[in-house]
């Protein structure tokens, strides 16, 4: 193996910083976590030639080197930290070439920080269609720096940047602004103070918000001296440096780029006329949404069935060819059900986000900000959180997983804990066979009655989401100072290879980081219903043969299934919460049902099925046996009261470890999973008790 | 001079002033300074946010911010 050079990439967000990083990368690279903070880590190996290979990492879109958000503070960590393995030998500025004096600001920043920085001028197809052109070797000179012209689209200038990568210890380290011309006083005291520190470098120590602060400030800290300084003075120490920057940038690019305006065709202002127009704007939105999620759960109830059957096609197969005994039935009741309830999401989860990818690169995704702003600025939600609300009607997993656009950390994590409010597609089973059982037909204008209960239940758990949100913005106290400073890119078509990718990665990132904890759970789950203690458990089927001497053998088998369950650990769990739910109108079988439930809700209607030793699946027949099923006083256990209040439970509670497991995954803890496994339940509870109270 | 949020639809104007306290570096760093271009693109419902052309910058912000700006329109 020859050597290796790490390289950083940065850029505006919006410039193809990631198209680059994918062209160069493709599918070498990993995607994870910084180190405690849930700020996407993107890395990737490039062959330079035969004897050089590229460590790249694609950091975090930024606009500057003035961090305002996790994201951003994660770009200066690795700049102003040497001793990190990844601190680049190499820095390469993306830009977009119709914002190139926006873009140059951070390319500046990053030069004089003094390590060498390579400039990319990114989307050349466009120069020509946008009466764009540029003198490069003037611009060479006076950003003193090597340029590589690329066009990620047409794949094009990538072998020239690999080149240029491969010879950058000939770049100029030199800083492109003297910063003595800011404040003579002050910086000539910071640098007097530390002489052998670059000095730009402490100046964007000092200036960094505390708030994000891990930058290793032990070698600097004596300069919080320089802090004596007034934040709102250091502030317009930092606008002046701005100004100075825009200056050099302007000068040079008088005469390096050239626009001819007349030549620009305006896409822009022709599609935001419509597209963020104050009427047609929603009607546009609320119909691409529609479009989505019908295609979500139309799209993958196909590959969903096929999994589902196949799976259990599986499970049947390994019963019946493998020899009898605790493996066998670990496999084909544990392991490859819980395979199949994580295999089982992937069709949701990357039609989601093939949209959302597609939504994102087009630009359009800034317009729904633009749109819905306002009305979610009130729950303490971004314009951002639109998405993940309304995906949480087909899955609260995508959802969950979508939160990554929302750049405020505290915006995001409340759009995460209010998300499970959202009635997922699992709970509608549950629904429609309560519903079935409880409400009676019959209409109210026209509006049948079930049908209205299903749309209050909707509406409930929307509300829910949004006064949970307004709550937490109000209690949680997470400093994250953000302002709202949305850019408007330009439209742009998807490259397929970016969707691609995001499709793959999120894909890939659930099945190996939630999968682990739904397989586990599912274990647990199977160990709590396959065993029990006693003679009851062990003895049951002479029990229960002796209990029914003439029976069929399909039906003596269902019963003592039926009787194996009530003594298995899991039916002990259930008769011991049993006082805990009988204020809510259920005995001990819901109590199982509500135990087991908790791998997936759906599974509530297979395992009461079971419970009542109902031999056919058909939504029918269990509803007629749950019909029939009293309590101890002769009255029906499922009336209105107990209907509506276990309802209500299934609306409120976090019964879904997939769902723990990605929100775990996504905020880097348990303590977040645990607050919603909690908070709802208990809210659930409280809700279910005192529905059933008042209806009772 | 007048207040950004007052600027109407579509009318051109150049930055005069900004309340450099109030607002965010990020923004000023966009391009958001005194001396540079800056018209009104569209406002959403209740004229908030607002989305503006800034310089050569396409940018959304809301209400609250722009209060903080100043600007004085193109004859």
């Amino acid at each position: 193996m020859g050597r290796s050079i790490n390289i950083a990439l940065l850029g505006n967000p919006n410039t193809g910083k990631t198209s680059v990083f994918n062209r160069l990368t493709g599918l070498t690279q990993k995607v994870g976590n910084y180190p405690g903070i849930t700020v996407e880590k993107k890395e990737g190996i490039c062959k330079l030639n035969r004897t050089t290979r590229a460590h790249i990492i694609d950091l975090p879109g930024t606009y500057s080197l003035n961090a305002s958000s996790m994201d951003e503070s994660v770009v200066i960590e690795l700049l102003l930290n040497k001793n990190s393995k990844d601190f680049p030998d190499v820095a390469v500025v993306v830009t977009d070439v119709e914002n190139l004096k926006r873009n140059l600001l951070l390319f500046t920043q990053v030069k004089d920080l003094g390590i060498p920085t390579l400039l990319v001028i990114n989307m050349a197809d466009q120069m020509k269609r946008k009466g764009i052109s540029v003198d490069l070797p003037f611009l060479e000179k006076k950003l003193d720096t090597k340029i590589a012209l690329v066009s990620t689209r047409e794949n094009q200038g990538l072998d020239l940047l690999k080149e240029l990568l491969l010879n950058y210890r000939q770049l100029s380290t030199q800083p492109t602004i003297d910063l003595y011309t800011i404040d003579q006083q002050y910086f000539e005291n910071l640098k007097a103070a530390f002489p052998n520190q670059k000095l730009y470098k402490l100046w964007l120590v000092i200036t960094q918000d505390v708030n994000f602060a891990k930058i290793d400030r032990k070698r600097v800290s004596d300069a919080t001296d320089f802090r004596t300084q007034s934040e709102s003075e250091l502030k317009r120490l930092q606008q002046k440096e701005t100004v100075k920057r825009y200056q050099f940038i302007n000068e040079i690019l008088k005469v390096g780029l050239f626009i001819d305006r007349d030549s620009a065709t305006d896409l822009r202002s022709r599609l935001d006329r419509i597209l963020i127009h104050k009427f047609w704007g929603y009607i546009i939105f609320f119909l691409i949404l529609m479009t989505v999620f019908q295609s979500i759960f139309d799209w993958s109830s196909i590959p969903q069935d096929f999994i589902d059957t196949s799976f259990a096609a599986l499970s049947e197969l390994a019963k019946t060819r493998l020899p009898e005994g605790v493996f066998t039935s670990l496999l084909a009741e544990g392991i490859i059900p819980g395979l199949g309830g994580i295999i089982i999401f992937i069709p949701q989860i990357a039609f989601l986000f093939l949209f959302i990818s597609i939504l994102e690169e087009t630009g359009y995704m800034s317009r729904v900000v633009f749109l819905m702003d306002r009305g979610l600025r009130r729950f303490g939600l971004s314009g951002k959180s639109v998405i993940p609300l309304i995906s949480g009607t087909a899955c609260a997993i995508p959802a969950v997983m979508a939160t990554r656009n929302i750049e405020n950390w505290k915006e995001r994590l409340i759009t995460i804990l209010v998300t499970p409010f959202t009635t997922c597609s699992a709970r509608l089973p549950v629904y429609a066979i309560l519903i079935a059982l409880v409400i009676p037909q019959g209409s109210f204008f026209g509006l049948n009655y079930q049908g209205l209960m299903l749309m209050f239940l909707y509406l409930v758990g929307f509300g829910m989401a949004l006064i949970s949100a307004w709550i937490l913005t109000k209690t949680l106290k997470i400093n994250s100072k953000s302002y709202f400073v949305v850019e408007m890119p330009n439209y742009k078509l998807p490259l397929l290879k970016n969707v691609g990718i995001t499709v793959w990665e999120k894909t890939r990132t659930f099945v190996t980081e939630a999968g682990k904890i739904i397989l586990a759970i599912s274990i647990l789950l199977w160990v709590l219903a396959s065993y029990g203690p006693g003679k009851d458990f062990s003895e049951a089927e002479q029990i229960v043969t002796e209990m029914h001497l003439n029976i069929e053998d399909e039906a003596l088998t269902t019963k003592i299934n039926a009787y194996k369950l009530e003594h298995s650990y899991i039916g002990i769990l259930g008769k011991a919460i049993e006082p805990v739910i009988s204020p809510l109108g259920y005995d001990w079988k819901i109590g199982i049902a509500l135990i087991s439930s908790f791998a997936a809700r759906e599974v509530f209607v297979g395992t009461l099925a079971t419970i009542y030793s109902v031999e056919s699946d058909a939504e029918e027949t269990i509803k007629n046996r749950m019909a029939s099923e009293v309590r101890v006083d002769g009255k029906p256990l499922f009336n209105i009261a107990s209907g509506i209040s276990l309802m209500l439970f299934y609306a409120f509670a976090m019964q879904c470890m997939s769902t723990l497991a990605i929100v775990k995954k996504e905020t880097n803890s348990w303590k977040w999973p645990m607050i919603q496994l909690f908070g709802m339940t208990l809210l659930a509870y409280v809700v279910a008790f005192s529905t059933y109270q008042i209806l009772a | 001079m007048i207040p950004l949020d007052q600027l109407a639809l579509g009318e051109e104007a150049e930055i005069e002033q900004i309340e450099t306290d109030h607002l965010p570096l990020k923004l000023i760093e966009m391009g958001c300074l005194p001396g540079n271009a800056i018209s009104l693109i569209q406002k959403a419902p209740f004229s908030d946010p607002l989305y503006l052309k800034i310089d050569e910058s396409h940018l959304a912000i809301r209400k609250e911010t722009a209060q903080h700006i100043f600007v004085r329109l193109k004859k």
